[in-house]
């Protein structure tokens, strides 16, 4: 459970830092305007406590990111705030690349990590994850992973970190490409050869029907089988 | 030499610039460094010549600063060749994918050109099942391949490979994304290969076949090298070890198990048969029971790569503090500040240190502080490169690790959290950098982070003389900050920067000087469009690409100058623009 938790405030916190990343971009462009006299004055080289002043001037990647109640991202914020109601606001925002740590040292980790919870000798289940788009496919041993949290971690770094996990209040998960924009849903096939969508159906009865796993664009999910149909 | 033997003054000795080929190749035969190679041929045409036609070794630092074809033509004589691809922030995920840096054209270009070819490593590039394949079939004399941080290819790819290439002594795959299609690779060595000597498979996530490796590893008698990967369970690993006791370096993949101490008693002696063992390294979810089954080993490592094993602890401390022949320790920050008091105190020949995040997004609930670093650069005099994680530093502890260590020639710092400042004093950090660039007069690589102003680039421009690769997060506060490294820092040949407030002017104000640097990154930083074009218009020799978001659908031509830039990557070439850019790349 508490696992549960923490991953639910991690996919809150990487929801959160990608619509700053967004929301920080006009902030940049305001901070250059107002820096604008402190450049000229700074390409003539003088006055050093000139620059230092202008760290109070707002930056771009701002440490407003954090309070994010307070911050002008509020706005945005407020949109999503049915999404974001359950969690209490996680002390660190999440950066895309930071600290920088290779994907591959962080996909380690997370599985030793998972592996450390997984029941021990249990054979591994290899299962071909497909990303529509992707030039190739990867795999994963769904046994490394505890819940779903951790599988769309995994994937997330697998895919080059460029996901940011996003959770529905009627526990639909989607995966959302933070380079642009596209919506990717958790899909797999299971024993029948039925595509089905991910999270329906507690962990380890998914760990044992899933054959395959593919992520599929959003605009093409609309065929799946609504939920609402129980 | 070149004196010729004449006795009598009057006939003087030959001429520089007619001394015959063979021994002005002769003579760059002895030169091993391309740099210095490199010097030999700006001399004169002559020795361009005879220089260029005698090339052993050459490596590519970027792939898309020369054409494939015409480094092949231009050095006919290449038997190993390295070429590098993706700008280093891809190791970060800070390049989507597909971006480019495909092997192919350089192997097609090798398979032309040098049939001779015996060595080809490619890092941060994007290798093809294909590419192996041709790389098997049109070398005969292929020994060694070396892939790091590359994927786009499978065990399949390895297969060719291993099924082709009859002379091969090293298969070294480092941190590969490679599918596993469950071909049989190990399997298509012939039973009568004898000649491996290095084979890394550690980054392979599936099962290999472990009746085939035992035989590989009984009969190739010269094999030194041997990293598994996390499918072999450790009684096998004790299996392997008996049957060569010879090696010099062993990875032993996952080294869980639960304690059983028959497993111990054979781990322990088939680790007391290995007599040359210089090199360790593994992902250990050790048990730490285990670990005293190396003890027999320890005092022969130069190195220790514990940077996933997740084990903590005073059975860690314990074992690293027997290796007191150690060089080079790659931990992760399990350790903690009292483990690494422990090392300093008992690994004094030292040189190299690197300590990961075993949790680079969690609360801070690891012991490791400044205090560990300081305490190793205080007693272990051959430190000269670090690689550290932490929470928190100050710059009392920065100016005290620059007077121990005036040595460091790499110096690699990352303070969690951005823009953290000095936690005693609350000030920024500019006193501590400066103090190890001032100090550290050969300082080759640095990264910074923490609370940075633009001061401490003034420093760092002023005093990096050695300076070749720079990384900044997250940092400075103006234009200023980015002047000083491009006016200053005379060697620099790579800068990364992220989130930083630079913008248009430096860049500009500063365009010769990226003609004489390898490449350039910059992004989330404060550059405009109409900047980007005015850099490519005044330097024809350097390409210009900028990545925006891929969902912008009108092409950068019809875009205004004002137009922010999110990613800047600027390079020399020899080539011109590249052709394999993907949608979200434009070059200007």
């Amino acid at each position: 459970q508490e696992d549960d938790d923490a991953a639910t405030s991690d996919a809150e916190l990487e929801t959160r830092e990608r619509l700053t990343t967004r929301a920080t971009k006009p902030v940049a462009m305001s901070a250059e305007t107002e820096r604008s006299s402190t450049e000229s004055s700074a390409a003539s080289g003088l006055d050093f406590e000139d620059t230092a002043l202008t760290l109070t001037l707002r930056l771009p990647g701002d440490p407003d990111r954090k309070r994010g109640a307070s911050s002008s991202s509020s706005c945005s914020l407020a949109d999503r705030s049915s999404l974001l109601a359950e969690a209490p606001p996680a002390p660190k925002a999440r950066v895309v690349g930071w600290p920088p740590v290779r994907s591959f040292r962080k996909n380690a980790l997370e599985n030793v990590a998972a592996g450390s919870t997984r029941a021990a000798c249990a054979p591994a289940k290899f299962v071909k994850v497909a990303v529509d788009g992707a030039p190739y496919l990867r795999k994963v041993n769904l046994r490394d992973y505890a819940g779903y949290d951790q599988l769309l971690r995994a994937l997330q770094g697998k895919f080059c970190s460029h996901f940011t996990i996003r959770k529905f209040a009627n526990d639909e998960m989607k995966l959302v490409d933070a380079v642009n924009g596209t919506e990717y849903v958790p899909t797999y096939e299971d024993k029948d050869g039925d595509w089905m969508l991910v999270g329906d159906v507690p962990w380890k009865m998914f760990e044992e029907a899933c054959q395959r796993v593919r992520l599929m664009k959003n605009s093409e999910a609309v065929n799946i089988a609504p939920r609402s149909a129980r | 030499m070149g004196r010729g033997g004449a006795r009598d003054g009057a006939a003087a000795a030959p001429p520089w610039h007619s001394l015959p080929d063979e021994v002005l190749e002769h003579a760059f035969s002895f030169l091993p460094a391309a740099a210095d190679r490199g010097a030999a041929a700006a001399v004169c045409h002559g020795w361009l010549g005879a220089e260029r036609r005698s090339r052993r070794r050459l490596a590519v630092a970027n792939c898309y600063a020369a054409a494939p074809r015409d480094a092949v033509d231009r050095f006919p004589s290449v038997r190993a060749a390295e070429v590098k691809g993706k700008p280093h922030f891809a190791d970060f995920g800070l390049v989507p994918p597909a971006w480019g840096a495909e092997a192919a054209p350089w192997v097609a270009a090798a398979a032309d050109g040098w049939p001779l070819l015996e060595e080809l490593s490619f890092k941060r590039m994007v290798v093809t099942d294909e590419c192996l394949e041709m790389i098997a079939s049109s070398f005969r004399n292929f020994q060694v391949l070396r892939l790091v941080s590359c994927e786009g290819f499978s065990t399949a790819g390895l297969a060719a490979i291993t099924e082709g290439c009859r002379n091969l002594r090293e298969l070294d795959l480092q941190e590969n994304y490679i599918e596993d299609c469950s071909s049989h690779w190990l399997s298509y060595f012939p039973e009568s290969f004898t000649s491996l000597e290095t084979l890394n498979f550690s980054c392979l996530e599936g099962e290999v076949n472990f009746a085939v490796l035992e035989r590989l590893v009984s009969r190739c008698r010269n094999l030194k090298t041997l990293k598994l990967n996390n499918a072999i369970p450790l009684d096998k690993v004790a299996s392997l070890l008996r049957k060569a006791p010879q090696l010099v370096e062993l990875g032993t993949g996952k080294f869980s198990a639960e304690y059983h101490s028959d497993l111990f008693a054979k781990l322990e002696a088939a680790f007391a048969g290995c007599k040359s063992l210089r090199r360790l390294s593994g992902a250990w979810d050790a048990v730490p029971d285990y670990l005293p089954a190396f003890y027999c080993v320890c005092e022969g490592l130069t190195s220790l790569n514990l940077s996933y094993a997740t084990v903590r602890g005073p059975e860690l401390i314990k074992f690293i503090s027997r290796c007191k022949n150690l060089q080079q320790l790659w931990v992760m920050d399990l350790i903690e500040d009292h483990g690494l008091a422990v090392v300093a105190g008992s690994c004094s020949k030292l040189q190299e240190l690197r300590v990961f995040p075993s949790d680079p997004f969690g609360a801070g609930q690891v012991l490791l502080t400044e205090r560990g670093l300081v305490d190793v650069s205080a007693s272990c005099p051959m430190l000269e490169s670090v690689l550290y994680f932490c929470g928190q530093m100050t710059n009392e502890a920065l100016i005290t690790i620059a007077k121990n260590r005036p040595n460091f020639t790499c110096f690699r710092l990352c303070i969690l959290e951005p823009r953290t400042p000095d936690y005693v004093t609350r000030e920024s950090l500019d006193a501590g950098f400066s103090a190890i660039v001032e100090s550290c007069k050969g300082l080759r690589r640095l990264s910074v982070s923490g609370l940075l102003t633009d001061l401490v680039f003034k420093s760092i421009g002023a005093n990096g003389n050695c300076l070749e690769m720079l990384s900044i997060a997250f940092a400075g506060n103006s234009d200023l900050g980015l002047h000083y490294i491009l006016s200053g820092c005379k060697t620099l040949k790579k800068l990364e920067i992220r989130d930083c407030p630079f913008g248009n002017k430096p860049l500009l104000a500063n365009a010769a000087k990226l003609e004489t640097m390898r490449s350039l990154w910059m992004s989330s930083c404060s550059l405009t469009l109409g900047a980007c074009r005015q850099l490519a218009e005044k330097m024809p020799r350097l390409t210009v690409e900028i990545m925006n978001d891929p969902g912008r659908t009108c092409p950068v031509e019809s875009l205004p100058d004002d137009s922010p830039v999110e990613t800047l990557y600027v390079y020399r070439t020899i080539a011109g623009p590249r052709s394999d850019t993907p949608d979200y790349v434009q070059i200007v």
